[in-house]
């Protein structure tokens, strides 16, 4: 999971090949990686690749803002 | 307007080719003038002149001299208070050959020398050789509508109308500048003197220079001057100002022995334009308009109902992804230098039209967003200013949210990720470039493409560093939203509205833009204009919309500001397919040859965009930035065809 989440952060914001510039608990908002629009692609990823809709109100940095909350979101949407 | 081109020999090079090096400089921009060529030419200098013919049809060529032809000038655009001016002149006692606007020039230069620029009301490039001084001096206009570009060799003096009429000289190298580069990917454009290209210069909106014995002295003359506001004025007494100076500025761009049409875009601006053109002159009016098949981007419903009000006889041309990409090759050969937006290209498709309609000349609205507070990053600096006020407050930033209506990306977010966004530099209030540093920040981003050789030459001063040099000393006592109107007008309005998506592409099928916005007295009069008088609350253009509503048909004056956008990636992009040149310029093979990005960033951009996932205006100009370098590139660097 947590690599899914990597390399779809790696291709689709960072636009590089795997690195170690990212530790899974860096804050996308505070580097600066997932921007204004950056978001919704998120949300749009998670929501084809592992079939869940995702609410407004779970629209939030406690959900979004790095590999592990991530993770962690899409394993208890799925769960 | 027309194309110029000149040759200052610095040295005696003992052969004479200079008549044949200016026919190869005009050669290559020929659009500019298809009506005429003229060259004169001495001893140590050459000038070139590609006559558009709007003004005397039968006189007026260039370049054209004084009485005793000791005073010659090439000259590319338009006086529009040459009448005035030749009235005063030959009260004076000064004789004219002709009827046109080009010999007030010579007059007045005679009588004033430099300081003939302050008499002219007009949009304008020129170079004057005097032979009795042995000084060539050269001028812009004091908003840089018309371009003027030049270098310095070791023997020569050039200068152009367009980059590539120095470069088909012959003696230039032609080189991309990577600080160039630097500046489009963070301003959106090059900061003047700086082209795109190295050592080939443009002389900045306002400027004017003298070269003699070889030493070149720049000054400016003019500047948008934010003081003095009109604080005694009421604001009924400001709006009959306004109205009284629009209408003036619009009657002068009427003068012209051709027909003259005017561009509807559907918002309140070229809607103003037009209206006044009808209430000036009520002969039948062509006017001119871009819808799209997309409909994210198309406006032609208010277009057609300013059309329906003012009964004028419309065209359109509906712009498809496929025209934007067909043609965008041929916009960055005019542009000479890399965009971040595909928007100029449905630009070069209307003024297409309008010269298939056989009318030369064009009035637009232009100018207006700039000088009355039209844009967003005007709304947004308010709201910005508001909340660093009190940052704590939980309210202050829900205001963002009626920022950029039009943007449903934007629209759908979070708020805690729009306020980070717009939180740039908020703790930071006097930054003096605080109005601009969110957007400067999302475009910096994309320098993360930059390849690691493009990186290393990259040197000196940054972008913003550049810009602050050519603020004025009182700059940072100016409120933020005046700053922000300056920055914007002295920034992207030439380097990028009036030059990519103005100039270069109108004139690129002989088409000639006029801007009664921009006529430097209505400019003065708005700088002089409180701020509330422009934006009340949120309101953009406030007090155009009071000085005009009763001319206006309301659903053009109550509607959200759409600013011109046109689509960006998915021009290139179909079922998942890149168009076949976009596919062969961004191959990791041809970026890592031409060198300036990275191919691998660039490769999952690509895949991105191939899966229609390019959808925030980041990933949009990375996409418009890359392929417009590689084809400046393609065209300028390893394809130069003269």
């Amino acid at each position: 999971m947590h690599e899914q989440i990597r390399q779809f952060i790696f291709e689709n914001f960072l636009f590089e090949a795997e690195n170690n510039a990212l530790v899974n608990d860096d804050s996308f908002l505070d580097k600066g990686i997932i921007d204004s629009t950056g978001v919704l692609e998120v949300i749009n990823w998670m929501e084809e690749t592992f079939g869940f809709q995702v609410d407004d109100v779970e629209l939030i940095p406690e959900n979004l803002d790095s590999v592990n909350r991530l993770a962690d979101f899409i394993i208890r949407k799925t769960g | 307007m027309c194309g110029i081109a000149g040759i200052l020999h610095l040295k005696d090079n003992g052969i004479d080719k200079t008549s044949d090096i200016l026919n190869k400089m005009l050669s290559v921009i020929k659009y500019r003038g298809p009506d005429g060529i003229g060259l004169y030419q001495k001893k140590r200098i050459g000038l070139g002149h590609l006559r558009l013919s709007i003004i005397d049809l039968t006189g007026g060529r260039q370049p054209m001299s004084n009485e005793d032809g000791s005073v010659w000038i090439t000259f590319n655009g338009e006086i529009f208070n040459y009448l005035e001016l030749r009235q005063d002149l030959i009260k004076k006692g000064h004789r004219f050959s002709n009827e046109s606007d080009t010999e007030v020039i010579i007059h007045l230069y005679e009588d004033y020398g430099t300081e003939c620029l302050k008499y002219l009301n007009g949009q304008f490039a020129f170079a004057i050789w005097d032979e009795k001084t042995q000084e060539l001096f050269l001028a812009r206009d004091r908003m840089g509508i018309i371009p003027l570009f030049y270098t310095k060799t070791l023997n020569n003096f050039y200068f152009a109308s367009e980059i590539k009429a120095i470069f088909a000289a012959g003696e230039v190298p032609r080189e991309i500048d990577p600080v160039a580069l630097d500046q489009v990917f963070t301003i959106w454009c090059t900061v003047p003197p700086r082209t795109a290209f190295k050592d080939v210069y443009e002389l900045p909106p306002g400027h004017y220079m003298r070269i003699r014995n070889g030493n070149i002295q720049i000054q400016q003359y003019w500047d948008i001057v934010f003081s003095g506001y009109l604080t005694e004025e009421t604001f009924e007494d400001t709006i009959e100002g306004l109205k009284e100076l629009l209408i003036d500025a619009t009657r002068l761009r009427l003068r012209s022995d051709v027909p003259v049409g005017a561009y509807l875009s559907g918002g309140i601006d070229s809607s103003v334009i037009t209206t006044l053109i009808r209430y000036l002159n009520n002969s039948s009016l062509h006017t001119f308009s871009v819808a799209f098949e997309d409909k994210d981007y198309d406006e032609s419903i208010y277009q057609k109902e300013i059309v329906r009000v003012l009964g004028t006889e419309h065209h359109e041309v509906k712009c498809s992804y496929d025209d934007i990409s067909r043609n965008f090759s041929k916009v960055i050969w005019h542009a000479e230098k890399p965009i971040l937006r595909t928007a100029p290209t449905p630009l070069f498709l209307l003024s297409k039209l309008v010269r298939e309609n056989n009318i030369k000349v064009v009035l637009t609205g232009e100018g207006a967003d700039e000088i009355l507070g039209g844009y967003d990053i005007f709304k947004e600096t308010k709201i910005r200013e508001f909340c660093a006020r009190f940052p704590d407050s939980r309210y202050r930033p829900l205001l963002l949210k009626r920022l950029y209506p039009y943007l449903p990306a934007f629209q759908g977010q979070a708020n805690v990720y729009r306020e980070a966004f717009f939180n740039k530099g908020l703790s930071d209030i006097s930054d003096i470039l605080f109005s601009h540093r969110p957007r400067w920040a999302t475009a910096s981003k994309n320098k993360l493409f930059f390849s690691k050789e493009l990186r290393e030459r990259i040197n000196g001063q940054t972008p913003e560093e550049s810009l602050t040099m050519c603020l004025p000393k009182e700059f940072s006592t100016w409120p933020v939203l005046v700053r922000a109107q300056y920055i914007e007008s002295r920034s992207l309005l030439p380097g990028y509205i009036l030059s990519s998506q103005g100039d270069r592409v109108s004139m690129g099928n002989s088409i000639e833009g006029r801007y009664p916005f921009l006529d430097h007295r209505v400019v003065e009069f708005c700088a002089r204009i409180p701020g509330h008088f422009k934006i009340k609350v949120l309101n953009e253009k406030y007090i155009l919309k009071e000085c005009m509503k009763s001319y206006l048909p309301q659903e053009i004056v109550k509607r959200h500001k759409q600013p011109y956008l046109a689509p960006d990636s998915k021009s290139f992009f179909h079922n998942g397919k890149a168009d076949d040149y976009m596919e062969e310029l961004m191959t990791e093979e041809c970026i890592g040859e031409y060198g300036y990005f990275n191919p691998k960033p660039v490769s999952f951009l690509i895949n991105k965009c191939k899966r229609g996932r390019v959808i925030g205006f980041k990933d949009n100009m990375a996409l418009v930035g890359i392929l417009s370098t590689q084809l400046l590139h393609r065209l300028f660097i390893e394809n130069f065809a003269t």
